[in-house]
């Protein structure tokens, strides 16, 4: 039996052109502290002209993203990553895809039978070709009000409006192709908010206890998410034991369809008949110092430095096995 | 790891939340700022900070300037020093007022912390909760800050390309006056405004000032662009006009560097007193070093012929923004034609919302100061601060170019859902980005 290579540094991947760059700076130092603090050896690195050559000419590194929106997490570096046959921590490329395009995720999850919200989603140019008032018509009977208009490619609440009426559509539309131009337009679904943290253990997803999220001004928005104070977060969910294990099963459900690997974070509304919806995932979930992840993963007994640094470890497994298969 | 019985926890994450003051309440994580994040990256062109552009610096002399500093003079110049600022400094800002035609004594000079510490100190003097500030309509975002930060009413005065209305302004002290609200100052930037790039006629200046003896108001003239002026002389300051009305700010951060945090308020002689004792009690005394260095400069450099310098680098930029706008904004678009400084001020075509649309341009990699940043009522929404003085020419004339496309697709996304001029405005009020935004 030959000894298996030990990897070599951590590459933790942060920054980005997103939108939500400000998010990643944050998550990835976060990330990149705890696995210091577990005696880890970390290189941080933004995505730029250099990070090619940067992991060409590590030992062993294993790549850590922490990038959220765009390239970082719609699978493009993922691909990257797996052309330069560099580990990282992750669901592969076409999971990513899959999972961070709205319009994809939505339905696979139908597909698959879980509960989501009535959904369309529809690029800015059909709303031009066909004209704004017959659409916008269409989506009041189909969907009905109130509605979420969001970006289908965009995190973090960026571009999402609620709408309760017909009027106030057409400036959510343009305020959803601000971030790109797919937009998903989807019933509200009123209930309990609460987000589910998906971690593989050897293979096998593991479930979170349930955060839930009561944000101040009733809106879990951009400032609502990274404002210590905005936000209330109850940890575990006050949900019956039933509801709890719904969730829990919806969001393992989810990260199994959507093919995701090694972690996922499920945002679902349980409705006040104690029926979860699925309303999102995210393959690069947040780990800031407000982040929903991070306090999941404590309410857990876990520890975060720990946990990310088996998830490298896990990941380097996986490389070197694959590399043997 | 396995997954123990958890217990329960009920967080705000913030064990403070109950704890801080009221004047902190509404400082909070703005999505609008956090967009600036991207701004810093090599690939996008960013006409949203006002940072100097200060690569014209002769670095290498000043390096060794800074070395003999150090090596002869360091024990002084690391040392503690005077609360109101070293008095061979104060000597030296008496002579770079009078390029203003400000006839000051040293002795009436309070060195701060750069300009900005100026207004904070000035600001805590004078002003108490509920205390009405006014300020041009817009003004810069960083004093609406100051002023809120000591809880002030801002009252905005309309201006037009003179500078300050002034029937507006009487119009202003009149009304607060009738709600029993006390007006504590007027603050104002008379020279190349930020954010709008107007500068005060001298006809204007002699109004507002009778305006101010009339109603007894004091004024807070804040300089720092007067010297960097692209035409033949800088127009008298307000203080050379009046010496009882106005306190006046300047700064070294445009004219020489910003790195260094020195700027000065020269004040009436009671003021001053006042002013001193804030100063103590808020930093012990401003920074000895800076100080030590940039009385070196003025000393051993040709510091006036670095302003020429740098007005005509910024004269540079300043054209090149003018041309590319004049090449790429649509129709409907207009803009200020500042004549020094580093700012010109874009009013959108109808309906268009420059915060709504920062996203786009974001995505576009452009990026600029919204309106909104430059009012305290959550006006401004049809406009946008475009800086000329960091980007190259060339960079500045790509930036207008990405800018005309975003102005381009917002238009046909308005026009295909039939967005009005009264579509829903954006009243997230936030600050503009950060000053190290270049």
């Amino acid at each position: 039996m030959t000894d298996q290579p030990t990897h070599g540094p951590i590459v933790v991947l942060a920054g980005g052109l997103s939108h939500e760059r400000d998010v990643s700076l944050r998550s990835g130092r976060r990330v990149a502290q705890a696995l210091r603090d577990q005696g880890r050896e970390v290189i941080e690195s933004d995505l730029t002209p250099d990070l090619i050559e940067l992991l060409r000419g590590l030992q062993n590194p294993v790549a850590f993203p922490v990038l959220h929106g765009g390239v970082g997490e719609d699978g493009g570096l993922q691909q990257v990553l797996t052309l330069l046959d560099v580990a990282y921590v992750g669901s592969e490329p076409g999971a990513c895809r899959r999972a961070f395009n709205k319009a994809v995720a939505g339905p696979l999850i139908a597909q698959a039978g879980l509960a989501r919200p009535r959904l369309a989603a529809l690029p800015h140019d059909m709303f031009r070709e066909l004209g704004a008032a017959a659409l916008v018509a269409a989506l009041g009977e189909r969907i009905g009000f109130p509605m979420i208009v969001k970006p289908a490619r965009s995190g973090s609440a960026l571009g999402c409006t609620k709408v309760n009426a017909a009027a106030e559509l057409p400036s959510a539309m343009v305020g959803a192709y601000s971030y790109g131009d797919l937009a998903v337009i989807e019933e509200f679904v009123d209930g309990t908010e609460v987000a589910v943290t998906v971690i593989e253990q050897d293979g096998v997803p593991v479930a979170l206890p349930a955060v839930e999220i009561r944000p101040n001004s009733g809106i879990y928005d951009y400032t609502a998410r990274y404002t210590a104070g905005e936000t209330r977060f109850i940890v575990p969910a006050e949900l019956g034991d039933e509801v709890a294990d719904a969730c829990a099963e919806l969001a393992i459900a989810a990260h199994r369809v959507l093919g995701l690997r090694d972690l996922s974070r499920s945002d679902i509304v349980v409705r006040p008949d104690g029926t979860p919806v699925f309303i999102e995932v995210n393959s690069a979930p947040g780990m800031t110092e407000t982040s929903l992840l991070p306090q999941e993963v404590e309410a857990a007994g876990w520890d975060f430095g720990v946990l990310c640094g088996q998830l490298v470890d896990g990941a380097w497994a996986r490389h070197v096995s694959e590399r043997v298969g | 790891m396995s997954l123990p019985e958890p217990s329960r926890r009920d967080s705000r994450l913030d064990p403070y939340i109950d704890a801080y003051a009221e004047r902190t309440h509404g400082l909070t994580v703005s999505a609008v700022r956090a967009l600036f994040a991207v701004a810093n990256r090599p690939e996008v062109v960013s006409l949203a900070g006002g940072m100097p552009n200060i690569t014209d610096l002769p670095r290498e002399a000043l390096g060794r300037a800074v070395d003999r500093l150090i090596s002869e003079r360091g024990t002084q110049a690391m040392q503690y020093g005077s609360g109101q600022g070293e008095p061979f400094m104060r000597e030296q800002i008496v002579e770079v007022m009078a390029e203003e035609h400000i006839h000051a004594h040293a002795d009436d000079i309070v060195v701060t912390c750069g300009s900005q510490q100026a207004l904070d100190l000035v600001t805590r003097v004078f002003v108490d909760p509920g205390d009405v500030v006014l300020a041009e309509a817009p003004s810069y975002v960083g004093a609406i800050g100051t002023f809120r930060a000591y809880q002030a009413e801002i009252v905005h005065v309309s201006m037009d390309e003179h500078g300050i209305e002034p029937d507006a302004l009487r119009a202003a002290l009149v009304s607060c006056k009738a709600a029993g609200k006390r007006v504590k100052f007027l603050y104002t930037i008379p020279n190349f405004q930020n954010p709008t790039g107007v500068t005060q006629s001298v006809e204007r200046r002699r109004e507002l000032l009778a305006i101010a003896k009339e109603h007894d108001l004091m004024v807070v003239e804040d300089n720092p662009y007067g010297l960097l002026t692209l035409e033949a002389e800088p127009k008298p300051a307000l203080r050379s006009m009046d010496d009882e009305h106005v306190i006046y700010l300047g700064s070294f951060s445009k004219i020489f560097a910003p790195g260094f945090r020195v700027g000065w308020v020269l004040a009436p002689h009671a003021v001053r007193e006042k002013l001193v004792l804030t100063q103590e009690a808020a930093t012990l005394c401003p920074p000895v070093f800076s100080q030590f260095a940039i009385a070196t400069y003025l000393h051993e450099f040709d510091w006036r012929g670095q302003i020429k310098v740098y007005r005509e680098m910024y004269r540079e930029r300043r054209d090149a923004m003018l041309a590319g706008l004049v090449e790429h904004m649509p129709p409907g678009t207009t803009w200020t034609h500042p004549n020094g400084g580093f700012f010109v001020w874009v009013t959108l075509p109808e309906g268009l919302d420059s915060q709504a649309m920062l996203p786009r341009a974001i995505s576009a990699r452009v990026a600029y100061t919204t309106g909104t940043a430059f009012y305290a009522d959550g006006l401004g929404s049809r406009n946008m601060r475009l800086s000329f003085c960091f980007p190259t020419p060339e960079r500045i004339i790509e930036g207008t170019r990405r800018l005309g496309e975003v102005l381009a697709q917002e238009l046909e996304m308005h026009h295909t859902f039939g967005l009005g001029v009264d579509a829903p405005r954006h009243f997230d009020l936030t600050t503009g980005p950060a000053p190290d935004i270049s």
